[in-house]
């Protein structure tokens, strides 16, 4: 109840044209299409930077799972040191951190790219590793003996047989990494990447209309993550077919 | 003059934490021979048939399996394993695959087949077990006995010299028992050496060379089926019979 009036005060406003000043976006005049240009120009950015985090994070985060799932008590301390550290660290902190803390330990530059792609996957890796290691102990063991059986060793095993078989039930929550994985990297903005996010900050700096600037942000975040929920929806229904008994 | 021993048990024991699954069992079995093993439940049997193929491992005794001892060494484990095939009471089927994808996996990743030699080898498999119509299907559309059937012929394209069968119908509807036994039984009159444990005393009967029958993790009798199912020696073997042939 409350909700709906918050959300029709927030419509009264859209409709009171003295608080709200799309003219900023406005595409039909040029000043305007140029504003919605430079708010846009940030998505491809934020795609590369969100698909190379997300692709090192899930080989990162399997990496890291399967040796905690090993009979070594040594590996599996291993993984379990890895994973409570690293998902210890908030993403912002790990983004200062790479950024300005790393080329002084490591000697090297690391370009504002990089360093957004290393602090994003390194914090998602912690949360991939654990939902690998969900996904294939939820595997039944008859599938280890059966591989067995038939002389698979242990990376046959895991890649013909039980990753396959966890990897389409883990879908549902990959599909949630990297939605929140798009959405944290609008964190990087903070050490000048110029993503959807960095590129709103600047536009607001110069026109002072942050409410209609920002709103187009917020739609910009949600229509591509529409998009890519339905493409993992899409992924799953392929998937799942298989293996529904 | 007798043939050689293909399984050759010494005084295996084996314990899960403080309980005693198997007290020093011994048991020869020849090559070709088919051994069918019945006991009641919590007797050992299955425990005893997974120690051979090394799926267990054990704490005290022997396995030699046509020669080669089951110990830590792995690639007297890998020849052992190359040695026996098996067969599970949940089928333990590849879902992700399909039927003829499930019997090319072994042949191609462990036994270096190229993919042709291997979907040969497969529908020929296929063929025995009488599903060869089913090659392009997921296990999950299948029928409980038309799985066991893909199951065992997953099996038989590993070549192997032993098959042990793990209660290959308790899950199935009876109605389907007996395509899997008739399968069975027709693979036993190839000369493959075969230990089942089952409760199907009618099949027992009909293809088992000698009988073991178990109890409390110790083999209680061994006798050829028409000794073992008149006369049994033991009392614990003569209620066990009566019980699931009087049911």
């Amino acid at each position: 109840m409350r909700l709906a009036v918050l959300f029709g005060a927030v419509l009264a406003l859209a409709g009171c044209s003295a608080s709200w000043g799309w003219y900023v976006v406005d595409p039909s005049t040029a000043k305007g299409a140029q504003n919605l240009g430079f708010l846009l120009s940030g998505l491809g950015m934020t795609i590369r930077l969100s698909a190379t985090a997300i692709l090192i994070s899930v080989t990162v985060g399997l990496l890291v799972a399967l040796p905690g799932l090993s009979a070594h008590r040594g590996l599996r301390a291993a993984s379990r040191a890895y994973v409570e550290t690293v998902r210890a660290v908030p993403i912002l902190v790990l983004i200062l951190w790479v950024y300005y803390g790393l080329p002084q330990l490591s000697g090297l530059t690391i370009s504002v790219f990089w360093a957004g792609v290393i602090a994003l996957a390194l914090s998602d890796s912690a949360f991939q590793a654990e939902i690998f290691r969900a996904g294939i102990q939820s595997i039944a063991r008859g599938q280890y003996e059966a591989a067995y059986s038939v002389s698979l060793g242990y990376r046959d095993t895991m890649r013909y047989v039980i990753l396959p078989q966890a990897i389409r039930r883990i879908l549902p929550a990959l599909g949630n990494q990297l939605v929140y994985m798009l959405k944290m990297s609008s964190l990087v903005s903070v050490i000048g990447m110029q993503e959807l996010t960095r590129k709103a900050n600047e536009l607001v700096v110069s026109e002072y209309r942050p409410l209609e600037i920002y709103t187009v942000l917020v739609l910009e975040y949600l229509v591509l993550i529409l998009i890519v929920s339905a493409g993992v929806r899409w992924l799953e229904r392929r998937l799942a077919v298989d293996e529904r008994q | 003059m007798p043939a050689p021993a293909m399984i050759r048990i010494e005084a295996l024991s084996k314990r899960f934490d403080a309980f005693e699954v198997l007290k020093s069992v011994s048991l020869d079995v020849a090559a070709g021979e088919k051994l069918v093993i019945c006991g009641p439940s919590g007797s050992g049997k299955s425990t005893l048939i997974r120690c051979i193929n090394g799926l267990e491992d054990h704490q005290g005794g022997r396995i030699e399996v046509d020669g080669t001892p089951l110990g830590r060494d792995r690639a007297a484990r890998a020849r052992v394993r190359g040695l026996v095939g098996m067969v599970f009471q949940q089928f333990n089927l590849f879902p992700h695959l399909t039927v003829l994808e499930n019997l090319m996996l072994g042949p191609v990743r462990a036994r270096g087949l190229s993919r042709t030699a291997a979907r040969d080898l497969a529908m020929r498999y296929l063929e025995r077990v009488r599903i060869p119509e089913q090659a392009g299907k997921y296990p999950r559309h299948l029928s409980g006995g038309q799985q066991q059937r893909v199951a065992i012929a997953r099996s038989l394209c590993m070549e192997p010299k032993i098959m042990l069968f793990d209660e290959p119908t308790s899950a199935l509807d009876p109605e389907m028992i007996s395509e899997v036994l008739d399968v069975m039984a027709e693979l036993a009159g190839t000369g493959m050496t075969m230990i089942v444990v089952t409760h199907e005393m009618g099949f027992a009967r009909r293809i088992a060379d000698r009988m073991v029958f178990m109890d409390h993790g110790e083999i209680v009798e061994v006798a050829p089926p028409e000794r073992f199912f008149t006369a049994p020696e033991s009392a614990r073997c003569r209620d066990f019979l009566d019980r699931i042939l009087n049911h």
